[in-house]
């Protein structure tokens, strides 16, 4: 036991200072600054006459953050190249990225819960259920408790988005990319340099598809459906649930092209690649979210 | 162990050090103290009598607001964070956290996420006035324009608290030196353990609070609107699923505190360690499941009122055991009452007190009496001043020997508690009384019949104000000429930190496991 761990110790490496880290949260302030300023420069929430500089601060805010996650990793990669990280390290990022799935995962939660407690309570409700009748009699007396809701309390209508067009490929698409993701990681376990390489190109190509798509089913429901953020709660609940799933799948993809790229550069080995375990779960919890999405948004 | 470290400012700047970002945090919550505390201060001198006197009452409820942000998120959860960093390598014998260089972004987004808060307080329409609990649709609907970016300061703190929390988790998890098994680990390590499990599950459901307000003020959705099918109850729902255990974040780890500092001056172990892990784990557990006691009077189902009623008070079980357990620790012991001691026995007594109203509160049919009014500003403050400042400011006098080298004052400390003591309970008793009797929170007038209530409230509050500007005069004097302490200050005390270094801690400590019995 000493022994194991005592080699655990000498391994250890406690990482260099750095600079990333604060350039990150000065371009995280002027991000949150500028999308502010953008959002009130362009909805006139407060006189701010022809001013548009919000959206320009915003985009070089996100600019530096980019360059600076890009650097970050970029020396967190070439000190994992250089071998200086310990077991005890490796499990240290796994362990943060298993939790830091796990807030992404309550984070959806927020928005499922939103979903399941109007289409079991509000909805209801506002039809006149429980001690609501009065409300329902004297507000909206023409409204129908229904889901999908195609027509709110004040009378927007709006049509629903069906399960059995694009979104049903999306399934199958990102079912695919998951199974393909685990073939590459069972090559990556074999050495299999070429079986990893293309698998890993494979699923990142599949999210790509499934993005593109995902654009399509919006256009579609902007310009055929009357589908929009502002259809009641119908629009509100399918639009942020999708489009921050998008959103991940996004993060997601970007995580997989650069996963090919360090395949094809030869970054990882049998034993040691918690990058790709990281992206290969990321990717899966996606995946899953869509599965959620897929039954509770569009099926249901 | 060599104690070579960085110098200049970008020491600061770019620090993966645990225990340069620990002080940080401890001296930003102090700032963030101070700036909430100040806001505090205008609170009450316009109460302190009937009438409007100084502030006109959309700044007072501006004042409000901004308190309880400052405070929540500024002052008592960065304190904590602090204390964590400085003291959970030390106690689980590991070299630093586990990730140290997202520690120093955790850290570094704090000062600009309250840059942002604050600023809101110089813009166009003011800062956000409408409570801390910001309450759809007074902060969708008719919130100031500020309001988008007291939304946007509310996600990077979250995102700040989230890498912190995590950091803490992999640090128990994966850093504890071999033999420091999870039931032999200090119980500051395990309720900072849990602490950190809630802000996991919580911080992100805040972040989507506040992302659908966002997106029902400037994108058309209506999750808080019943004319779009929305509901702005729902938005209470949401927010209580975070801001029930949020209030566990805040008090958990100053349990830890305490049941570290009464063993060291009661010269006893801690009486029943396994229950007080369990009992943690219980409040923490529970506390999922009770968010709508705050919701009583919204006009819930009465089925719903039934079960959040039986499931708060079941939370007075777990937290019977830890009051027991540490009034058990003392019991035959060998006290003596040195600054952090008074201040843990003060603890337990005064949290009790808010425990106890706090069990008042659940109870569903008398709450309605009791809903929105000075009753519940006494029973948060309670558990909060006496409670979290309380334990931190232990914390503080208990483990500065360790951090800076340094014993402070033993008098200076006693007298600070004492008027500490004297004024908390001078400005937060009587608000029990103005309460029942039916005085509302969050206005800048009242009836004359509450008015000898208020007068002796705000004359305890700028008491208590001015004696935390006391704490920053003992720290800082300890600092520049406090006598030398030793390796092990306090008699009775256990754990790596005092046993396995010496005094002030070396900057980087455990280069090699130490040896755990």
């Amino acid at each position: 036991m000493s022994t194991e761990t005592e080699e655990k110790y000498e391994n250890y490496y406690v990482p260099e200072q750095s600079p990333w880290p604060i350039v990150g949260a000065v371009a995280l302030f002027f991000i949150a600054w500028g999308g502010g300023n953008f959002i009130h420069q362009s909805t006139e929430i407060v006189e701010t006459g022809d001013q548009s500089w919000g959206g320009l601060v915003f985009l070089a805010a996100l600019a530096v953050m980019i360059y600076m996650v890009f650097r970050w990793w970029k020396d967190t990669i070439k000190e994992s190249v250089e071998g200086l990280y310990s077991a005890q390290m490796d499990r240290s990022f796994k362990q943060g990225m298993l939790w830091f799935i796990m807030s992404e995962v309550m984070f959806f939660a927020a928005f499922f819960g939103a979903l399941l407690y109007v289409r079991q309570l509000v909805i209801p409700w506002l039809g006149g259920e429980g001690n609501n009748a009065m409300t329902h009699a004297l507000l909206h007396p023409d409204f129908l408790p229904q889901w999908p809701l195609t027509k709110t309390p004040d009378g927007t209508t709006t049509q629903a988005m069906g399960a059995w067009g694009l979104p049903a490929i999306n399934t199958a698409i990102l079912l695919t990319s998951s199974w393909t993701l685990t073939i590459a990681h069972h090559a990556l376990k074999d050495n299999n340099r070429q079986a990893l390489l293309n698998y890993t190109s494979i699923t990142a190509l599949l999210g790509i598809i499934f993005l593109a798509l995902q654009v399509l089913e919006y256009h579609h429901a902007y310009n055929e459906m009357g589908l929009t953020l502002g259809s009641g709660i119908y629009g509100s609940t399918f639009f942020l649930l999708t489009g921050f799933h998008g959103f991940h799948v996004t993060i997601g993809t970007i995580f997989l092209i650069v996963l090919s790229i360090r395949c094809a550069k030869g970054h990882f080995t049998e034993k040691h690649h918690f990058a790709y375990e990281a992206g290969a779960w990321y990717w899966h919890f996606v995946d899953v979210v869509w599965l959620f999405l897929f039954i509770f948004v569009y099926l249901m | 162990m060599s104690d070579h470290h960085p110098t200049g400012f970008t020491r600061w700047l770019y620090t993966t050090n645990h225990k340069d970002i620990g002080s940080m945090y401890l001296w930003f919550s102090f700032i963030m103290f101070l700036i909430g505390g100040a806001m505090a201060m205008v609170i009450r001198a316009e109460l302190y009598q009937p009438g409007l006197q100084f502030v006109d009452p959309n700044f007072f409820n501006q004042m409000t607001t901004m308190h309880g942000l400052i405070m929540v998120f500024g002052a008592v959860m960065p304190s904590m964070v602090g204390l964590a960093n400085w003291l959970i390598p030390m106690m689980i014998g590991a070299p630093d956290m586990a990730l140290p260089r997202m520690n120093n972004w955790s850290f570094w987004i704090l000062p600009f996420a309250f840059t942002l808060l604050l600023s809101s307080l110089f813009m166009e329409g003011g800062a956000p006035n409408f409570g801390w609990t910001f309450y759809a649709p007074l902060s969708t609907t008719f919130g100031p324009p500020s309001t988008d970016f007291f939304i946007l300061g509310v996600h990077m703190m979250g995102i700040s608290s989230i890498m912190g929390a995590i950091n803490v988790i992999v640090t128990v998890f994966n850093m504890r030196a071999p033999g420091m098994t999870l039931m032999k680990m200090p119980l500051f390590v395990w309720t900072w353990l849990i602490t950190a499990f809630l802000l996991i599950m919580v911080m992100p459901v805040l972040a989507g609070t506040v992302t659908m307000m966002l997106t029902d003020r400037h994108f058309g959705t209506s999750f808080f609107d019943a004319a779009g099918g929305g509901d702005p109850v729902m938005f209470q729902h949401i927010f209580w699923f975070f801001g029930h255990p949020e209030v566990y974040i805040m008090i958990l780890p100053a349990f830890g505190v305490v049941s570290e500092i009464i063993p060291t001056f009661s010269r006893k172990k801690l009486f029943g360690y396994s229950s007080m892990v369990y009992a943690t784990a219980s409040i923490a557990l529970l506390s999922f499941i009770v968010w709508a006691h705050h919701m009583f009077a919204v006009g819930m189902p009465v089925a719903g009122e039934l079960f959040f009623m039986i499931a708060t008070m079941l939370i007075a079980v777990p937290t019977g055991v830890k009051v027991f357990n540490w009034v058990a620790t003392m019991w035959q012991g060998a006290l003596t009452f040195e600054t952090p001691m008074l201040f843990s026995i003060a603890f337990v007594i005064l949290f009790t007190i808010g425990g106890f109203s706090g069990v008042m509160l659940a109870m569903a049919p008398v709450d309605f009496q009791y809903h929105d009014t000075y009753f519940v500003v006494a029973h948060f403050h309670y558990v909060l001043f006496p409670g979290a400042i309380f334990g931190t400011t232990a914390a503080v006098y208990y483990w500065l020997p360790k951090w800076a080298g340094k014993m402070y004052n033993e008098t200076a400390g006693k007298i600070h508690f004492w008027l500490s003591m004297i004024f908390v309970n001078l400005t937060f008793f009587p608000m029990h009384f103005s309460g029942l009797a039916g005085m509302p929170r969050r206005i800048p007038d009242y009836n004359m019949m509450f008015a000898d209530f208020n007068m002796w409230a705000s004359i305890g509050a700028f008491g208590l104000g001015l004696t935390q500007v006391y704490f920053l005069v003992i720290v800082l004097l300890t600092l520049k000429n406090g006598k030398t302490a030793e390796q092990k200050q306090w008699e009775g005390a256990s754990g790596l930190e005092w046993d396995a270094m010496p005094s002030p801690a070396p900057y980087h400590t455990f280069s090699t496991p130490p040896k755990i019995d």
